[in-house]
């Protein structure tokens, strides 16, 4: 009897269309719903704040560059795309001549920044760096440098939220 | 002299011809051109239409809310080059689109867009209607031959079998609703249903039509002709630039033909829904035209939730499921109409009241 009731059920739906119905309510009940699309140039989603994204040299509030160039950060990068030379500036203090970052290379693992001991070398939340050309993407001293001052209030904001995790 | 040639009665007889067929072509062209719109922000509104019910916006780049988007659609694809494939039969492969979009234009003749606006108010529209869509098949069939290429032709094949298949349900379908009305106008069909409409008295009709009229146009999902796992793109892989166009205005106003076709045998055409002077108020044709809107916004609707059919599934529910039943529909309604003059059947009621002279009508409609 369980049975007949059952199969009389199936027939009902199969015949009076109940599953497609069920389906076409659950499409239009999507249709009337508030869309997820971001305008992506006009509108950006949340990053974290340890967001990997473009490297920059940071300095010190007086100017100063933070960068020590101990070369841990060109030790520890796995894809060798750190290269730094190093002299002794006129005032006795170590500092760099040349800071270039191949980020063709860059697998933006984060290891540069967490090997720094001064938090100079930052990977900052800008993720828009694309270009036309390989050469323009070979960044030196100054393009990092630049790119420190530019993003210096997000940077530090980023290296302090890292601090609870060192 | 010349005077002389234009008071000739011959000359003016044909003059008068001359007017009446230019205002013919005006009118028809100026359709032609307000369709053509039509079917651009059909596809447009397809695109929103299906977004929307996955949760996206849709196109919204080419001007505010991209409503210029099918227009850059349409120059796209006008700049394109036109291929002719070598192997391919160069004349039919031509003739296929232009067969396949003037088919879909020609059926829109019998259409009535409101009372007395037809521009051929025939005597057997439905028919002419059945006639020329079923025509619709050559176009696909001639371009999958003249392609000569395999994905093409097992698009054109299964296209052709499956109207085929769906154009008995859809006839049988039809002939219920002749049975009901007692005449072949659309004008009539129309009128006949000014006291409620035939999609709420021949409700499983209205559905076995409408999904018939799914699988007629190769629409979700019954879109097996162009299952693009399977075969590409269908019956018009081996097309580009203009002839693909065609080959897409033709679908797309075939769609809006079998929306134009559900209202009138279905919906009341340009019939407002109860006769009550608020809704009388706006004009018949701004009706059918809500109406083809609303069974346009169906056929997306479906389109973004249903899933395609497997080929025998689809000839299992065009012969075992919608043949028998519009079968049975056609005896029943017409044993009713035979047997059981203004008994319980509202649909016969209602046409005896419209139609006191129906035997005459119906003898006609049979």
């Amino acid at each position: 009897m369980n049975n007949l009731l059952k199969r009389a059920y199936r027939y009902f739906q199969t015949w009076f269309l109940l599953e497609l119905l069920h389906g076409l309510f659950i499409t239009l009940k999507y249709f009337f719903k508030a869309k997820i699309t971001l305008n992506y140039p006009y509108e950006k989603g949340p990053l974290s704040p340890r967001f990997r994204g473009e490297h920059a040299l940071r300095r010190y509030p007086n100017g100063e560059e933070r960068c020590i160039a101990c070369k841990l950060c060109e030790a520890v990068c796995p894809a060798q795309a750190i290269t730094i030379e190093a002299e002794e500036r006129e005032d006795g203090s170590r500092r760099t001549t040349r800071y270039d970052i191949d980020m063709t290379k860059c697998i933006y693992c984060g290891l540069c920044e967490e090997a720094c001991p001064v938090d100079a070398i930052v990977e900052g939340p800008n993720f828009e760096f694309a270009t036309y050309t390989h050469e323009e993407l070979i960044y030196n001293k100054e393009k990092l440098l630049s790119n420190g001052d530019r993003w210096e209030p997000l940077l530090a904001e980023k290296v302090e939220a890292k601090e609870k995790y060192r | 002299m010349i005077n002389a040639f234009l008071q000739n009665p011959i000359v003016l007889e044909l003059w008068q011809y001359a007017e009446v067929i230019f205002f013919i072509a005006i009118k028809a062209f100026a359709f032609i051109v307000a369709l053509i719109l039509g079917v651009a922000y059909l596809t447009l509104a397809e695109r929103k239409v299906i977004a929307a019910m996955q949760l996206r916006v849709g196109p919204n780049r080419v001007g505010p809310f991209g409503l210029l988007q099918p227009i850059a659609d349409g120059i796209k694809l006008l700049h394109k080059e036109i291929i002719v494939p070598d192997s391919s039969d160069k004349l039919l492969f031509v003739f296929a689109p232009i067969l396949t979009f003037s088919l879909s234009l020609a059926a829109w003749a019998v259409v009535p867009f409101g009372p007395g606006l037809v521009f051929a108010d025939i005597n057997v529209g439905i028919l002419y209607l059945l006639a020329i869509s079923s025509l619709g098949v050559y176009g696909i069939i001639i371009a999958g031959w003249a392609s000569n290429s395999k994905y093409a032709f097992l698009g054109a094949l299964r296209s052709a079998a499956q109207m085929i298949s769906y154009e008995v349900s859809l006839g049988l379908v039809i002939v219920c609703v002749l049975l009901c009305v007692g005449s072949l106008n659309l004008t009539d069909i129309v009128l006949a249903q000014k006291e409620g409409w035939f999609a709420l008295k021949l409700l499983p009709f209205f559905v076995i039509f409408f999904i018939s009229s799914l699988a007629e146009t190769n629409r979700t999902p019954f879109d097996l002709p162009e299952a693009e796992a399977e075969l590409v793109a269908g019956y018009n892989v081996e097309y580009s630039s203009f002839p693909y166009a065609l080959f897409y205005l033709g679908e797309y106003a075939n769609m809006i033909l079998m929306s134009a076709m559900n209202s009138i045998l279905f919906l009341g055409g340009w019939l407002p829904p109860f006769d009550h002077p608020w809704l009388n108020c706006l004009p018949g044709t701004v009706w059918f035209l809500l109406k083809i809107c609303f069974m346009l916004f169906m056929f997306l609707w479906i389109r973004a939730t249903m899933p395609r059919y497997r080929y025998d599934q689809l000839m299992r529910l065009g012969w075992k499921v919608f043949l028998p039943v519009s079968l049975l529909g056609v005896v029943i309604i017409s044993a009713l109409i035979v047997y059981a003059p203004g008994q319980s059947n509202s649909a016969h009621t209602s046409e005896e009241r419209h139609y006191p002279n129906h035997e005459e009508g119906y003898n006609q409609g049979l």
